[in-house]
């Protein structure tokens, strides 16, 4: 038996899984339109490369990422796209972006396929980028590019590649039935992924809760050397730092990403999507979605096509509509509520709940918190939820951050116990905005001020610049002036009584005044005049200087960010960690260039002389 | 179509503030229950009178403050305040006692600090500490003698009659010194085995105390085991007693002994029901055990070396003091970081 590890904290909330799991996964008709985002993966949003009014295949990308990181989007079956424009997609906020609308032809017509017969015969970066082109990014919620997360940094080497398979949170049932029925397309996909990173060590955790999961993985992994693990049921077990802790007893380091600790946690239905884009060569044009709920007649798992509006899901699965009350994308701990049913079912969307009043009542009204410390000993991750709750609430955001606000994971098991019912994660997000809104701010103060210092040091050059040309202007008007003075004098005296000597001296004066300042002048423009000569004989030195301060100070912007997303856990640490380590090495070939360049000049001369 | 919309999490769990709190009244009963049998009808009518107090002047107060009533009488901690004190206070405390312990609990260290959960200090214990401070006689001589058989006690009608009139009836002969006043002031004269011949020991421990106490403790475990309190704090408070008496006390002819620490006085009370109050209590694991500990290693200076008999009141309220400072100090190393983030940003705060 194979160690497990426990983590801190955890809650046991009623499971509501068996409604979802009385029959097979099911196949919706198709919607009479598909709408599909272009933005469903953390990056740059997809670009449409069709236009209104053409005929889509189904398989065919319809939307591309150029520039920056992205996947493409594809059409889920063959139709005409009927328009691209801004319709309301599954977000907290509720917002509208941008969506290509397809409506199908109902002849379902693929694109032509190149399926990959044998993956070991293409090289790693041929793989990433077939993965790339099928849209495949993280299944599980955050919809990260799943080529880049299997590009790890250089610096990191994956050991234990993890297949998360817990799905703690309550009705969700997606993952455990993908697992039932299509155990051999999840461990070929777990497969390839682990061809590409060469892990010592890939595990398949499962939660006891799913005891059909379990037996049908580990009859589809005889003869492999993945390892299905049972892990005890406790959410948030399926909590990526989680998962990790309960599997190889390591932490991800606060800030950091699990490829830190040489693990990497993959998706069951990513692994599936990566499967079925090597071995068919199909892109990800329909994902396992349950639907659940009270509301709903007859709940279950749906494999759905990419872009099918909820409302249509709702109706496949006999929705009564005068009991729901709320609509939840996701789990009940972690999803959000849906302002309409108008939105479509994208990558990341693995689940949809339709409950009634009854099912998920409102929460009573808050009342203060006794600091019980029931939260503190839910938390996962080791916070003080209550101490966080008063900073929060009170704004002072320094002292929140102190007690490692930003490693909340946002779990709500502290607002699932809290007897006062405090919506305590509402809080943290409340002051992670705000902090994050500050820094910000910070940010583009500090930038306002650099630029604005910047600018006051060149005005203040060019003040300087002009004052000195204004002083010789004066000095050369005051010799003018003189000079003019003189002569009127002589012209004066010609008419008296000249006196020739003391003319002859006033001439020589001014004459040598003039030379004077000609002399000064010309230093003044001219400062070396023996620098040209220099400059011209080691010009590539002043060029690599300046390469490297760029570079260096490019390094620095990066890292600066690098932080700040570190800090703030954004979802882009690894391009920029990657974006580091490239200027780091660009600093280097500077530095190194710029050491060659010197030798060669310090020994240039010693050898012509 | 209306479609609530609400922040996550969606689902809740079913124990609010309330039902926690008569968890505590009802983890409490089979102590009230030990002191009714051996000590008579004193600790039920405080206890009553207390708890009618206690929501009486939490209403009015709530009233002056503007706040809601009815919500938050129905928590049910103004409640558990006027338990806690009719458990604390000796059975005959005259009334006029009570009710100022009451209002001083409720009015003074609870909402004049800003209502529940704001309070620094432990509301009953404020209460109790006052009265105890303010009327000495009233509150240490006034302890009923334990009965040795059931129909031996003082009637109902006396005891209410001594607690609220003041009448010299039957009940002046039931009075007597708790055991570890009893102990404290006759060890300087006497060895320790002709002290234990008072009445007031029996043949146990201390007689009637030792069985309340165990009963306490009963309760206390079943607070544990409904994960209402955790075991830090009691077993940090009777850890800190078991080690400063094994450490200063051995010598029973000088201190008393350990089992009378453990079993008589307000010990299993204290530890269990009182120093576990969340608001004024430490928060971390950590933090609960040295709380824990520092209250159990004050009760016993304070009992061994202090001019009162018993020390939980004094000793809780001093280490509610130290709670912000503990706190500081003893947050849990967070998943994923090094070491835990001690003292205040930006000073020493690695």
């Amino acid at each position: 038996m194979t160690q497990l590890w426990d983590f801190a904290g955890g809650i046991h909330p009623p499971e509501n899984k068996h409604q979802s799991t009385l029959r097979p996964i099911a196949k919706t008709t198709l919607p009479e339109y598909l709408v599909l985002p272009l933005q469903q993966h953390i990056g740059e949003p997809a670009e449409p490369v069709v236009s209104v009014g053409d005929r889509v295949l189904k398989g065919q990308p319809v939307a591309e990422v150029r520039n920056g990181m992205g996947v493409p989007v594809h059409a889920p079956t063959s139709g005409i796209v009927e328009a691209i424009e801004q319709r309301p997609v599954p977000h907290p906020s509720g917002m509208s972006d941008w969506c290509i609308v397809i409506r199908p032809d109902h002849e379902d017509q693929w694109v032509a396929l190149e399926p990959v017969e044998d993956y070991k015969r293409l090289d790693r970066e041929q793989l990433l980028e077939l993965i790339r082109h099928a849209g495949i990014a993280g299944m599980g919620g955050a919809g990260f590019p799943t080529d880049i997360k299997l590009r790890p940094p250089r610096d990191r080497k994956v050991d234990t590649l993890i297949l998360n398979g817990a799905e703690c949170e309550p009705y969700i049932t997606a993952d455990d039935m993908t697992m039932r029925e299509h155990a051999g397309e999840v461990v070929s996909g777990l497969e390839i992924m682990a061809w590409i990173l060469r892990p010592s060590r890939c595990v398949i955790g499962i939660e006891d809760n799913k005891p059909e999961a379990v037996a049908a993985m580990r009859q589809a992994v005889e003869g492999t050397q993945i390892e299905v693990l049972v892990i005890p049921t406790k959410y948030p077990s399926g909590g990526e730092k989680q998962l990790i802790r309960i599997l190889t007893g390591q932490e991800v380091p606060s800030g950091g990403i699990p490829a830190d600790i040489g693990v990497m946690c993959q998706n069951i239905g990513t692994a599936v999507a990566v499967g079925r884009a090597v071995f068919e060569g199909k892109p990800l044009i329909s994902r396992i979605v349950t639907i659940t709920g009270d509301a709903v007649q007859d709940p279950g798992n749906f494999e759905v096509l990419i872009g099918t509006p909820v409302q249509d899901l709702l109706a496949a699965a006999g929705l009564q509509q005068e009991r729901l009350n709320r609509l939840i994308l996701g789990g009940p701990m972690m999803g959000y509520t849906l302002t309409t049913d108008n939105v479509p079912l994208v990558k990341t969307s693995n689940c949809v709940i339709a409950a009634t009043e009854k099912e998920l009542p409102a929460p009573p009204p808050e009342q203060p918190c006794i600091r019980c410390g029931q939260c503190a000993e839910a938390c996962p991750m080791d916070l003080l939820p209550q101490q966080l709750f008063w900073y929060s609430k009170a704004a002072e955001f320094e002292k929140a951050e102190h007690l490692n606000l930003f490693d909340c994971i946002e779990c709500g098991a502290c607002s699932y116990v809290c007897p006062s019912a405090i919506p305590l994660v509402q809080y943290y997000r409340f002051a992670k905005g705000e902090i994050r809104t500050q820094r910000a701010e910070q940010l583009k103060a500090d930038r306002a001020r650099e630029r604005f210092e910047a600018r006051q040091a060149r005005l203040d050059r060019e003040q300087q610049e002009k004052d000195q040309r204004r002083k010789e202007r004066a000095k050369a008007a005051a010799a003018a002036q003189a000079k003019k003075q003189a002569e009127a004098d002589n012209a004066a005296a010609d008419g008296q009584a000249p006196d020739d000597r003391a003319a002859k001296a006033a001439l020589v004066q001014q004459a040598l005044e003039r030379k004077k300042a000609k002399t000064a002048a010309q230093t003044s423009e001219q400062p070396a005049p023996a620098a040209p000569d220099i400059a011209e004989e080691k010009p590539d030195v002043d060029a690599l200087e300046k390469q490297l301060t760029q570079a260096e100070a490019k390094l620095n912007t990066m890292q600066g960010m690098l932080d700040d997303a570190r800090a703030q856990q954004a979802e882009n640490v690894e391009k920029l960690e990657r974006a580091v380590a490239k200027n780091h090495d660009r600093v280097q070939r500077a530095r190194q260039a710029l050491e060659l360049a010197r030798k060669q000049i310090a020994e240039q001369p010693a050898s012509s002389q | 179509m209306a479609l609530v919309q609400q922040s996550s999490p969606h689902a809740h769990n079913a124990r609010p503030t309330s039902r926690v709190m008569l968890w505590v009244i009802l983890a409490a009963l089979p102590g009230l229950m030990a002191q009714t049998f051996f000590f008579g009808w004193g600790n039920l009518i405080n206890v009553t009178w207390c708890i009618a107090l206690a929501l009486v002047s939490e209403g009015a107060i709530l009233k002056l403050r503007g706040k809601p009533v009815a919500f938050f009488l129905r928590d049910n901690t103004a409640a558990v305040t006027g338990l806690l004190l009719g458990l604390s206070l000796p059975q005959f405390t005259p009334w006029w006692v009570s009710a100022m312990a009451v209002f001083s609990a409720i009015v003074v260290a609870k909402q004049l600090y800003g209502g529940l959960g704001a309070n620094p200090f432990n509301p009953a214990m404020v209460g109790y500490a006052l009265a105890l401070i303010s009327f000495p006689v009233a509150m240490t001589t006034n302890w009923a003698e334990a009965a040795t058989l059931w129909g031996d006690i003082p009637g109902f009608g006396d005891t209410l009659a001594k607690i609220f009139t003041g009448s010299q009836t039957a009940v002046d002969g039931w009075t007597m010194a708790t055991p570890l006043d009893e102990y404290k002031h006759k060890i300087a004269s006497h060895t320790s085995t002709e002290v234990l011949t008072h009445p007031t020991f029996g043949n146990l421990i201390a007689l009637g105390w030792e069985w309340v106490n165990l009963a306490f403790l009963t309760g206390g475990i079943l607070l544990i085991a409904l994960r209402i309190i955790t075991w830090h704090i009691p077993v940090a408070f009777l850890g800190g007693i078991t080690v400063m008496s094994l450490a200063f006390g051995s010598n029973p002819d000088q201190y008393a002994p350990l089992q009378l620490h453990l079993l008589a006085g307000g010990t299993m009370l204290g530890a269990f029901f009182i120093a576990t109050d969340p608001v004024s209590a430490a928060s971390s694991h950590q933090g609960k055990l040295i709380y824990g500990a520092g209250i159990g290693i004050l009760v016993y200076l304070i009992r061994s070396w202090g001019n009162y008999p018993d020390a939980v009141a004094f000793s809780v309220l001093l280490m509610n003091f130290a709670v912000p400072f503990i706190d500081h100090y003893t947050p849990p190393r967070t998943y994923g970081h090094h070491k835990a983030r001690r003292g205040l940003p930006g000073r020493n705060g690695g």
